[in-house]
């Protein structure tokens, strides 16, 4: 070879291009008529989700439409990623009262300690993923938002033991 | 003989017409039809479903397509040689489409005001006709890539016609001996030939040929393993790089009609036409205008031979799409090994031995029939064996080095290498050149 050209020696007495095509198209067309059902047709088609999975925040009511929620304050302290903000207020029987509570669902890495630690079983995280919002503002979940949520809690929360006793 | 009765002269300007009319739209639905069938081949091939949303089984996705592509905005970058930029993609369609025109795709039709041949234009030239439009289909191409002055699309030009002239050389030599065989080029005679005179199908006394033909005929088409103009993984798409919206659809049209016209012609030449295996009620030729002879023309005995022309033809739309889905491309210079080293060598020793063949029948005085077929079909299989033979050596199409000419049975096998190869080549055996 007049210019640096790099040769592979082949390995000679065992190749045969004519066998290995016809091989590779028995095996396509094995596919072709059989082929293998991996796809998942995803908006008709849900793949299920983990036990443990942990999705979008809701928070839990009372019959009367009030929230569980009794402003403790414990959530926005154990929150590793800082991203509850909670305004309590007091009514005028001394029940407290969440005045404000927004959930950054940006922020949130969706550990799942604010329902281990919430007292009154009143936030808890979901079984949900379809959070496909047009703006980032929507993804800050004020409390109406939050009690308007309306799929399932996780499974890591057992509503029959709620306080994992 | 069957006196069916000839058109008169505006009968035959009117049903030409409609015939040019009906097999016009029928080859661009098919084409469009294609494109869907090819996706959907391919996702069965790969384990995923493919287009399955527009329509039922996603049937109008070319619809959807062709409607993307008319609103797609025009774009024609700066560079481009304007006036051959936009005749390119007319030049590539026009060839591809007018092809069809000679190719027979049913029994002739007795209609109350004569005989009505299923074939657009019966040219006494037929395949010749064929051959020169084929390679009309190379100036689209080469053109695409010299307008759009670019050095992808350039390049794509440029292999697409090295490659179109050198396939064309062994597509028509592969062709000589269904010449020499049939006696005549016109297409509705070579469907006689199959059907009456000897009773085979080509496939078989020219089975050679067959396989020369669609090699070359793959290659012809630029279809894959052979695509070497559009090399997506070299060449961007290569010659169609710089084109958008309909005139990128007209390549794709194009395409696909080359790959339908190649499938037609295949199934034309080598698989009886439309010619239904095995009976004898279909098998009937057009001898004068209004003149049939062989079994009597019906209605349904041509929709039945028009069914089964598409069936065959489709069987070899499906092959191209199958083949394409399975094989890598060729390197370049495998290409042209394959096509100037092999294809023609073997074409041309072809054509002698299947005129060697016919000249010793002769001059022994066998009847042109199917013993004749069945004598040629012996000497083509043993043909054929000896040219796969000759191919399955690893050495016909190789590597990029001048293989050692070591006699096969005094080959000795080197001990591997002591090191044992990474686990990245694990299997793969490094001869040692000493």
């Amino acid at each position: 070879m007049a210019i640096g050209v790099k040769t592979v020696k082949r390995p000679e007495g065992t190749t045969s291009y004519l066998r290995a095509t016809l091989k590779g198209m028995a095996l396509t067309f094995k596919h072709l008529v059989n082929p293998r059902k991996v796809t998942l047709q995803y908006p008709d088609e849900k793949a299920d989700l983990s036990p443990r999975w942990r999705g979008t925040h809701r928070m839990a009511v009372h019959a009367d439409g009030r929230p569980k929620c009794v402003a403790c304050g414990l959530c926005p302290t154990i929150c590793p990623a800082n991203c509850i903000r909670l305004v309590p207020g007091e009514d005028d029987q001394g029940n407290r009262y969440p005045v404000v509570y927004e959930i950054d669902e940006f922020r949130c890495i969706f550990c799942g300690m604010c329902q281990e630690v919430c007292p009154v079983e009143a936030i808890h995280v979901g079984r949900d993923y379809e959070n496909a919002e047009f703006t980032r503002e929507r993804f800050v979940y004020d409390l109406d938002r939050l009690m308007a949520q309306d799929h399932e809690f996780t499974l890591l929360w057992d509503p029959e033991d709620p306080l994992s006793e | 003989m069957h006196e069916i009765g000839a058109l008169s002269r505006t009968g035959f300007v009117i049903a030409s017409a409609i015939k040019v009319v009906a097999v016009f739209t029928i080859v661009m639905v098919a084409v469009a039809m294609f494109t869907w069938l090819e996706r959907r081949l391919a996702a069965w091939i790969q384990d995923r479903l493919g287009p399955n949303r527009v329509g039922p089984f996603g049937l109008l996705q070319p619809l959807a397509d062709g409607l993307k592509n008319l609103l797609k905005e025009e774009s024609s970058p700066g560079q481009v040689s304007r006036l051959y930029f936009i005749l390119a993609p007319a030049l590539a369609i026009f060839p591809a489409l007018m092809t069809f025109a000679v190719v027979p795709f049913a029994a002739p039709l007795p209609t109350p005001w004569g005989l009505v041949e299923m074939v657009v234009a019966d040219l006494p030239i037929g395949i010749l006709f064929i051959m020169a439009l084929s390679s009309m289909g190379v100036y689209g191409v080469v053109m695409a890539g010299w307008a759009s002055n670019n050095k992808y699309a350039f390049l794509g030009g440029l292999r697409a016609s090295a490659q179109m002239v050198s396939y064309e050389v062994s597509l028509g030599l592969s062709l000589v001996p269904v010449f020499m065989l049939v006696g005549n080029v016109t297409l509705t005679q070579v469907v006689w030939t199959q059907q009456g005179e000897i009773g085979l199908w080509l496939a078989l006394p020219l089975g050679l040929s067959f396989f020369l033909f669609v090699i070359s005929a793959f290659a012809e088409t630029n279809r894959l393993p052979f695509d070497l103009a559009e090399a997506e993984s070299e060449l961007v798409t290569g010659y169609h790089t710089e084109y958008s919206a309909m005139k990128f659809s007209m390549f794709f049209i194009a395409e696909y009609s080359h790959v339908l016209t190649a499938s037609a012609l295949m199934a034309t030449l080598f698989l009886g036409g439309w010619d239904i295996p095995f009976v004898k009620f279909d098998d009937m030729v057009v001898v004068a205008p209004g003149v049939v002879q062989g079994a009597e023309p019906a209605v349904w005995k041509t929709l039945l031979t028009g069914l089964v022309f598409a069936a065959k033809t489709l069987f070899f739309v499906c092959v191209y799409m199958w083949v394409r889905w399975t094989l890598p491309r060729f390197r370049y210079d495998q290409v042209m090994h394959l096509g100037w080293k092999v294809l023609l060598p073997t074409a041309l020793a072809y054509i002698g031995l299947i005129g060697t063949t016919i000249l010793v029948l002769d001059r022994l005085g066998l009847e042109y029939g199917t013993l004749y077929g069945l004598v040629l079909t012996g000497v083509s299989l043993v043909a054929t064996a000896v040219f796969l033979w000759i191919i399955d050596r690893d050495r016909v199409i190789g590597g990029a080095y001048v293989p050692r000419r070591v006699p096969v049975g005094r080959r000795v096998v080197q001990p591997a290498p002591q090191p044992e190869p990474a686990a990245g080549v694990a299997g793969y055996v490094h001869a040692q050149s000493t």
